[in-house]
């Protein structure tokens, strides 16, 4: 065989996903658009993305237990997430920039918007920031993050969950989600899971407890695994071109 | 089972990027000084090639307010029509001063955003074919489970926008136009303005890409 001609992006399948529209979670009620999607065939627009390099960032950019602290540690439970991301082929997706924000342990968010009762940790921030390596690993250390209460109903609780962002290889891959804790009651009556239309997707952003990988008298560790749009070869007639 | 064990993965599922989007992805808009290099929205800094723009609007929700938490990123090709990317596959020499991508966050007041960017030259299509100049546009904020794309052209590339191919592929031709940015100067800065309707009578193409 010759060198690999890489095609588009596999079709993005709606129903993994949710809908724009889903009246549950309320917001999205004037934030979604009313008429369909246009699909388009991609071009060399949507298979392209931004570099990024490891050298452009701080030593602690993956340690959200330090990045921030000023005059001691952060309170809260010390846990460790890696994880693999890769292709919806299996392929592992290198050099992918993987950024993450979240609440400290009482559920408050240091951000001018938030107004939870919740105290402020002076040791803590909240975001962080790494590059996945040749196999598709990523690593990163932070406080777990509690749950925190917002108005949707009026006593809507979110779950634990660690906001996350990915940038590949190609444009058309770029995710934003949210990753909850193996065993959080409140994951089964949150309306923005809701959204996700099937059971095995909703599971799919569930942590995974990595006993194995606890550290001792130091941290406990999850395991979270990240799939994106991958990318078909082209064996005959190249379209993009 | 069907004897078949070929299992394909399924891509990892989207939720909102929440109100406070900004502590993760631009978290000197939130007042966290955590990072000594941060992303924001010049892709002037290291002095790229090309006619300087600053691209500007709004994102209004259905009922015409300004979405004052939405994050914007956009991606576009260099003067010359490359893209600084090593998925691109002209054969063609890009320009190391330009990253060609940038990140905003509307103004927690106004709902403003902007870039301050070059004007893109035309790049490829399908089958041969050739594109207008454009710039592709992501929107995250709370209330969006997925993430919308979006393209944005330029009013002053008429010749070239009649011929693009995306563009001819929207079938109601009226709606072409809400992906055509306007263009104005003020104190010697060229502005395109693109004003994006999420939903509505204005609403704005967005793309399944």
């Amino acid at each position: 065989m010759s060198k690999i001609i890489w095609g588009a992006y596999a079709q993005r399948n709606t129903e993994d996903h949710p809908p724009a529209y889903t009246e549950g979670y309320k917001t999205s009620v004037l934030r979604s658009p009313k008429n369909a999607l246009i699909a388009i065939g991609e071009t060399i627009s949507e298979v392209t993305s931004p570099r990024f390099s490891a050298e452009q960032f701080g030593p602690k950019d993956n340690d959200l237990i330090l990045n921030s602290a000023t005059d001691g540690l952060p309170i809260g439970e010390r846990i460790i997430v890696h994880g693999y991301v890769r292709d919806q082929f299996g392929r592992p997706v290198k050099n992918a920039l993987l950024e993450v924000w979240q609440a400290n342990a009482s559920g408050r968010y240091r951000h001018p918007n938030d107004q939870f009762i919740g105290s402020l940790d002076p040791n803590f921030g909240g975001c962080g920031r790494m590059m996945t390596d040749e196999n598709g690993f990523y690593i990163f250390r932070t406080i777990k993050p509690g749950p925190y209460p917002w108005r949707n109903r009026i006593n809507e609780w979110r779950p634990a969950h660690i906001h996350f962002s990915l940038l590949a290889d190609g444009w058309a891959q770029r995710l934003i989600s949210q990753f909850y804790f193996e065993g959080d009651p409140l994951i089964d009556s949150c309306p923005i899971i809701k959204t996700i239309p099937s059971e095995d997707q909703r599971r799919a952003l569930i942590a995974i407890e990595d006993k194995s990988n606890f550290i001792e008298a130091d941290s406990r560790c999850y395991r979270f695994d990240i799939t994106l749009r991958g990318r078909r070869k082209t064996y005959f007639e190249n379209e993009l071109v | 089972m069907n004897g078949w064990n070929f299992q394909e993965l399924h891509e990892t599922p989207s939720q909102t990027g929440g109100p406070y989007v900004h502590i993760g992805l631009l978290p000197k808009q939130a007042g966290i000084e955590t990072f000594d290099y941060n992303f924001n929205n010049d892709l002037l800094k290291n002095n790229p090639e090309g006619q300087h723009i600053r691209l500007e609007g709004q994102v209004f929700d259905g009922l015409g307010l300004p979405l004052r938490d939405v994050l914007l990123e956009i991606w576009q090709a260099d003067a010359n029509g490359v893209y600084p990317s090593d998925a691109d596959f002209q054969e063609k020499q890009e320009d190391e001063n330009f990253q060609g991508w940038g990140r905003a966050g509307a103004d927690f007041k106004t709902g403003i955003w902007h870039f301050n960017t070059i004007k893109p030259g035309a790049v490829p299509g399908r089958k041969g074919s050739t594109q207008a100049p454009h710039i592709n546009l992501i929107i995250f904020a709370r209330g969006i489970n997925l993430g919308l794309n979006t393209r944005v052209y330029f009013e002053d590339e008429a010749e070239a926008n009649a011929k693009d191919p995306i563009l001819n592929g929207i079938e109601w031709v009226p709606r072409r136009q809400t992906l055509i940015a306007k263009r104005s100067e003020e104190n010697g800065e060229i502005v395109y303005r693109f004003d994006i309707y999420i939903q509505g009578d204005k609403e704005t193409v967005f793309f399944d890409i």
